[in-house]
């Protein structure tokens, strides 16, 4: 009874203290956004090299990539209720737009060694490099090559939009998932081989590993760097009044239009912003994996990230994030002993080669079952709110035990 | 002051080979409560779509404060000053009631607070549950904020389709109460209802529509009495 008066107070409390919290949260997030740069930064200069941070380390930079793929496939899914799968396709384009322009011109030779050197003669770190020295011009070229990526990954987009955008629901994911799979088809195809060296290898292009500022190396900082600004931007736009837009379309398109909202002109846009950001982190990846094939962007690809989005929450941005790292911890790090035949010097028949993948669908199936809304449903995580959460728990648990004491008093007094 | 708003003349919609409204004419005068009754499938929610925009009209004629509006997408129609209520309320269900609202104005570029204190005055009840999602509210405050919403984008006319759907008496009783209070601050009112009794009593005119036509008009107190409306509409 007490409890459920609690929890009546608590919500008409909430609202005038939403501002107070969202200030707060903005400087916690800040703050631990700073600490882990430093983290970052130290992980990436002074790191003892063992087994432990060699595992670590590309964990981090994968799971900040997925991060900000499936944030941006959240816009669209989650946000504005398009169900999309053409994922996979919009980062292949990110990814090869990236490498294709960052091969430096002296290595055409080798890498396009079926097609004679390729027909880009280009590099857009080496031209920038070649003016204001080389690490510089990795860092700019990298990020123009970047920004290029996305470019190219919105302009397919806004093209195949056009016919897509009027499907709905399941035909819509469809007609994505088709296109992702043309694009790979096309990719992969001899004809186009001088650009995109058909279905070999693209290599040699600007990777993490050159993401230097003197000796300094910041090869795990840089994926974080643009996921964070590519993230806030998503963030920005999700607040504004145009992610209204994109929420009211999500949860009803008749009465959105009939406010005077144009559907096809929004879905349009949350397409091409969230393609972009896709497009992005198409790029990242290729600059983490240092080569980079068609063959590897399949549906699975895709299915992957939407997994992460589901298990993360569908409608919320933090949940994307952690989920993203949880996600690419277990399945690459956490759980790898279930491949390797033995715990520590233990020899377990079932632990060989694929087990991991087992487990993991398991748990996969648990939070799909138990948590179907995700590890955050559609909140955000919020450290004002998560505070506030364990105070009320501990002030309702204050007073159920004083209620017991005066209940016992009274028992006592009544004897 | 009798000034004609919106004028319909002859307005045909098609919906594959079914043909939902037959020609039908009429006028909306400036200020008043205008409302078209009648049974299911008579044609009353497809008038009101198409004036929206949400449908093209076969043929005819969609006039609004002397502009052709026929034909013209919901955009245009609500930056004219037409807005919608739809049927069944429609709010958005993971949207808080501020944010329901903000949409409302969604084309707007002004400055809204004063009319979210406007709409915040009208239903106290919504100023209330601010932060709540619209899902969770109950059926009357979602109607509530179904037409909170709509004036949100300062419309000249504002088109009610079946407000009291679903509701009970007393509660559409309140529902009527708020149109008419909406109508007295200068808002022309255009309402489609089944709930002829309700309807009639605060209209200053009513149509009566029946299979895609109009078969009858005049005072909202005249129909009230009208022996063939009573025996088909009013249950009397």
């Amino acid at each position: 009874m007490g409890k459920k008066i609690n929890n009546a107070l608590n919500a008409s409390v909430r609202s005038p203290l939403q501002k107070d919290d969202k200030r707060t949260d903005r400087f916690v997030g800040v703050v631990l956004l700073a600490a882990l740069y430093v983290v970052l930064f130290l992980l990436d200069n002074f790191l003892p090299q063992n087994s432990f941070t060699l595992m670590m380390i590309p964990v981090l930079k994968k799971g900040a990539i997925y991060s900000l793929l499936c944030v941006s496939m959240n816009l669209l899914n989650g946000f504005t209720g398009l169900f999309s799968l053409g994922q996979a396709g919009f980062m292949l384009l990110g990814a090869y737009t990236y490498a294709i322009f960052t091969i430096p011109v002296d290595q055409h030779a080798t890498v396009y060694q079926y097609f004679d050197g390729g027909a880009i003669q280009f590099s857009i770190p080496e031209a920038i490099g070649s003016a204001i020295g080389h690490n510089a011009g990795s860092w700019i070229g990298a990020i123009i090559a970047i920004i290029l990526a996305g470019i190219v990954a919105a302009v397919f987009a806004a093209l195949i939009g056009i016919p897509v955008l009027r499907l709905k629901s399941d035909y819509l994911a469809i007609a994505t998932l088709g296109f992702a799979e043309i694009i790979r088809a096309v990719f992969q195809w001899s004809g186009l081989g001088v650009i995109t060296n058909g279905s070999n290898l693209l290599r040699k292009y600007t990777n993490l590993a050159s993401m230097k500022i003197g000796s300094l190396s910041f090869a795990t900082m840089f994926p974080f760097l643009i996921a964070t600004v590519c993230i806030g931007i998503i963030v920005l736009l999700i607040n504004s009044s145009y992610g209204r837009a994109f929420k009211a379309i999500r949860d009803d398109e008749i009465a959105a239009e009939a406010m005077g909202i144009n559907l096809f002109k929004h879905k349009m846009m949350s397409f091409v912003i969230s393609s972009f950001f896709a497009g992005v982190g198409g790029a990242l990846l290729a600059m983490y994996q240092t080569t980079i094939q068609a063959a590897a962007f399949k549906t699975a690809m895709t299915y992957e990230i939407l997994l992460m989005v589901v298990i993360g929450g569908i409608g919320s941005i933090s949940g994307s994030c952690i989920a993203a790292f949880l996600y690419t911890a277990c399945n690459e790090w956490w759980l790898r002993f279930l491949d390797s035949g033995h715990i520590g010097s233990m020899s377990v028949p079932f632990f060989r080669d694929g087990f991991r993948k087992v487990v993991f669908s398991v748990i996969i199936m648990v939070i799909v079952l138990f948590f179907s809304r995700g590890i955050m449903g559609d909140k955000e995580l919020s450290f004002a709110g998560l505070v506030r959460k364990f105070k009320c728990r501990k002030a309702a648990k204050a007073a159920s035990v004083e209620a017991a004491d005066t209940d016992a008093n009274n028992t006592k007094e009544a004897e | 002051m009798s000034n004609t708003i919106l004028k319909i003349s002859d307005l045909k919609v098609n919906y594959g080979g079914i043909e939902a409204v037959k020609g039908i004419s009429f006028d909306v005068t400036e200020g008043e409560i205008v409302t078209l009754i009648g049974a299911n499938g008579a044609g009353k929610s497809s008038t009101l779509r198409a004036i929206a925009g949400l449908v093209k009209p076969t043929s005819g004629k969609i006039e609004f404060n002397g502009e052709d509006l026929t034909g013209k997408d919901p955009t245009a129609v609500v930056q004219q000053g037409i807005t919608l209520v739809p049927e069944g309320r429609r709010i958005f269900p993971d949207l808080t009631v501020l944010e329901n609202l903000r949409v409302g104005a969604y084309l707007r570029n002004d400055d809204i607070t004063d009319d979210l204190n406007w709409v915040y005055d009208l239903f106290p009840r919504l100023k209330e549950r601010s932060w709540q999602a619209g899902g969770t509210l109950s059926g009357g405050e979602q109607q509530m904020l179904a037409v909170g919403r709509a004036l949100m984008s300062r419309p000249k006319l504002i088109m009610m389709d079946e407000p009291s759907l679903g509701l009970a008496p007393l509660i559409v009783k309140g529902i009527f109460d708020i149109i008419r209070e909406v109508n007295k601050q200068g808002v022309t009112v255009l309402l489609i209802e089944q709930n002829a009794n309700m309807a009639l009593k605060i209209a200053d005119v009513g149509y009566v529509m029946e299979t895609g036509s109009i078969t009858m008009s005049g005072s909202g107190k005249s129909l009230l009495e009208d022996e063939a409306v009573k025996a088909a509409y009013l249950g009397t």
